[in-house]
């Protein structure tokens, strides 16, 4: 059984049909990939995983459970964790609160103390800062913050979007050597970005979306090679 | 744009900063200068000084139900004196009066009082809970005019509701004996009650800023203020989170109301109508959506209104100055609107929109 499996979902933005039958399934232990361009319905997958959208067709099921049925406030416990688009930190609140709100449903505190001291091992900068407002670090601070923040809540999945956005190369590297890292210790991730070459070097497997619909999927390394890909979302002619 | 055009509104508004700047000096010249009106002494200042602090403290205690419910659903809640109304009539009619008939008020006035602040304070939550329930949280979605009207028809819904369960009339609240008379503080005599309104509002307003800094659900309420999606992905429940800061907020209202009834001794149904208005301009001037900024602007409302009038308003030759302490504080609420609207310490609007 797959650990998140997506089934034929229809979301809508209003009247506007956003995703037109998505189904993908993720592996325990896996990267798997969701590329494509603007407007092709990335966020939105992920918004309707993480319960924020409503699908009108379709189901999500998650370690074999239906969970369209929960809030997303209510998914965090069940082990499903997002970072969200554009980072979403909370500018007035400090490091170290911040990755204590990435805990709230937890009761462990000493658990809660041995992972903020985690990630500051993780991030040594964010350690360097962890009584600074987060609203006053930069991009990719802000971007090491969101995701171990989302780590906090001890996810069993790991939604990311874009994480990469708007970030320098060396940042954007940075950021996926922690993803690589983060999954060996066993986390399964759904990375969802339109930097397609990089996705696709630390994912195993990867969907290409367009326009609201799955038009390819494969293992990482085929779809790499795939020309077609190459034109669309790697620049190769 | 390269220049910025001078036109016929910038000339006014510099135009009404001087006048404003020249009345109040003219005031304050003919005050001390020329001595119109009272003569005062430093003592009477002090005096002036302190009650409107007292009545500061009571705005202030309303002002932060205000701009919590601002801080965390951008939206304006004129049901919220109805909820100071609430607590206090409720407390007064169904809790001070029998006490105080049945003599129990003044053999042991603590008691009584914790009595009658925990049934305003109850009274007022649970009025907020369900204006909250009914009234707001179905119309979520919609565009931000919409729940401000409800709020005004909600305001109406509760006075009149009021009125039905208590009448018309003015409700009279008993004399605590303790806190009746003055106290010699500093070679000064002040007013017991104004001490003990001064006193209690500091206490709650210090307990809510620990509330909101350290405990969990401040965190919550702050992360919901911030970014409501973000803090539905940590696996807070916004709804609630919401419903608890209504539920915060009235029942400061309801601590306000109390204190309220022990200074005023008289209540009916409308009597949170101007308390509502004054504090939310005292909101509104210490910058709204910000704690710290609503107890300021309400001690510097409530002040500048005891000192306001005396101060440059007599000097200036009008008589009975004293009763226009209103128009005070609402040409301050005009004045910070055009002036600085984002308050004394709040941040700009435009900023806050994200």
């Amino acid at each position: 059984m797959a650990l998140l499996e997506v089934n034929d979902i229809h979301s809508y933005y209003g009247n506007i049909h956003a995703l037109k039958g998505v189904a993908l399934t993720v592996e325990e232990g896996e990267i798997v990939t969701l590329i494509g361009g603007n407007g092709a319905g990335k966020t939105t997958t992920l918004r309707t995983i993480s319960g924020l959208i409503r699908p009108r067709q379709g189901n999500v099921k998650f370690q074999g459970e239906d969970i369209i049925k929960y809030a997303p406030h209510a998914l965090v416990p069940k082990g499903v964790s997002m970072v969200p688009e554009g980072r979403g930190v909370f500018a007035k609140l400090t490091v170290e609160e911040n990755l204590e709100m990435g805990a709230f449903h937890r009761n462990d505190r000493a658990g809660i103390k041995e992972d903020i001291e985690k990630s500051y091992e993780m991030f040594p900068r964010l350690g360097e800062r962890k009584t600074q407002l987060a609203g006053t670090m930069s991009g990719g601070e802000q971007q090491m913050l969101a995701v171990t923040r989302a780590l906090m809540s001890k996810p069993k999945l790991l939604l990311m979007d874009e994480p990469s956005m708007g970030l320098a190369p060396v940042l954007v590297d940075l950021i996926f050597d922690a993803i690589i890292e983060i999954n060996k210790q066993g986390m399964t991730i759904l990375l969802v970005e339109q930097n397609a070459h990089m996705a696709l070097q630390v994912a195993n497997r990867g969907y290409v979306l367009q326009t609201g619909e799955i038009v390819l999927s494969d293992d990482a390394k085929v779809l790499q090679n795939d020309p077609t890909v190459q034109k669309a979302y790697l620049g190769i002619d | 744009m390269k220049r910025k055009r001078f036109n016929y509104i910038d000339m006014v508004l510099v135009g009404l900063r001087f006048a404003i700047i020249g009345v109040v000096l003219w005031g304050i010249a003919g005050k001390f200068i020329f001595g119109i009106g009272v003569d005062y002494t430093a003592a009477d200042w002090i005096t002036f000084f302190v009650s409107g602090l007292s009545q500061g403290s009571l705005y202030a205690l309303i002002a932060l139900g205000y701009t919590m419910v601002y801080g965390v659903l951008f939206m304006i809640n004129f049901a919220h004196g109805e909820f100071f109304m609430a607590g206090s009539m409720s407390a007064a009619v169904l809790v001070a009066l029998p006490l105080d008939n049945a003599g129990y008020l003044q053999a042991y006035p603590i008691i009584s009082l914790c009595a009658i602040f925990l049934s305003s304070m109850a009274v007022s939550v649970s009025v907020a809970i369900m204006t909250e329930r009914v009234a707001y949280r179905p119309l979520r979605g919609a565009p931000r005019l919409v729940p401000l009207i409800t709020a005004i028809g909600a305001s109406f819904f509760w006075q009149y509701f009021f009125r039905g369960l208590f009448g018309s009339s003015l409700v009279p609240f008993p004399k605590f004996e303790i806190f009746d008379g003055k106290v010699g503080l500093f070679g000064l005599e002040f007013q017991k009650i104004d001490i003990m309104v001064i006193v209690t509002s500091i206490i709650v307003m210090v307990a809510l800023q620990l509330f909101v800094q350290r405990t969990r659900t401040g965190r919550a309420i702050r992360a919901v203020a911030e970014n409501k999606d973000a803090a539905t992905l940590m696996g807070i429940d916004v709804n609630r989170t919401i419903t608890t800061t209504f539920a915060i907020g009235a029942s400061m209202a309801g601590v306000a109301g109390v204190l309220y009834a022990m200074v005023f001794r008289q209540m009916n149904f409308i009597m949170g109508f101007i308390p509502g208005v004054k504090a939310f301009t005292a909101a509104v001037l210490g910058g709204i959506g910000s704690i710290p900024g609503a107890a300021l602007g309400g001690l510097f409302l409530g002040v500048i209104e005891a000192i306001g009038p005396p101060l440059f308003l007599e000097g200036l030759g009008i008589p009975g100055a004293h009763q226009l302490k209103d128009v005070i504080a609402f040409t301050m609420l005009v004045l910070v609107l055009i002036f600085r609207p984002q308050g004394i310490i709040g941040e700009k609007l435009a900023e806050k929109k994200a």
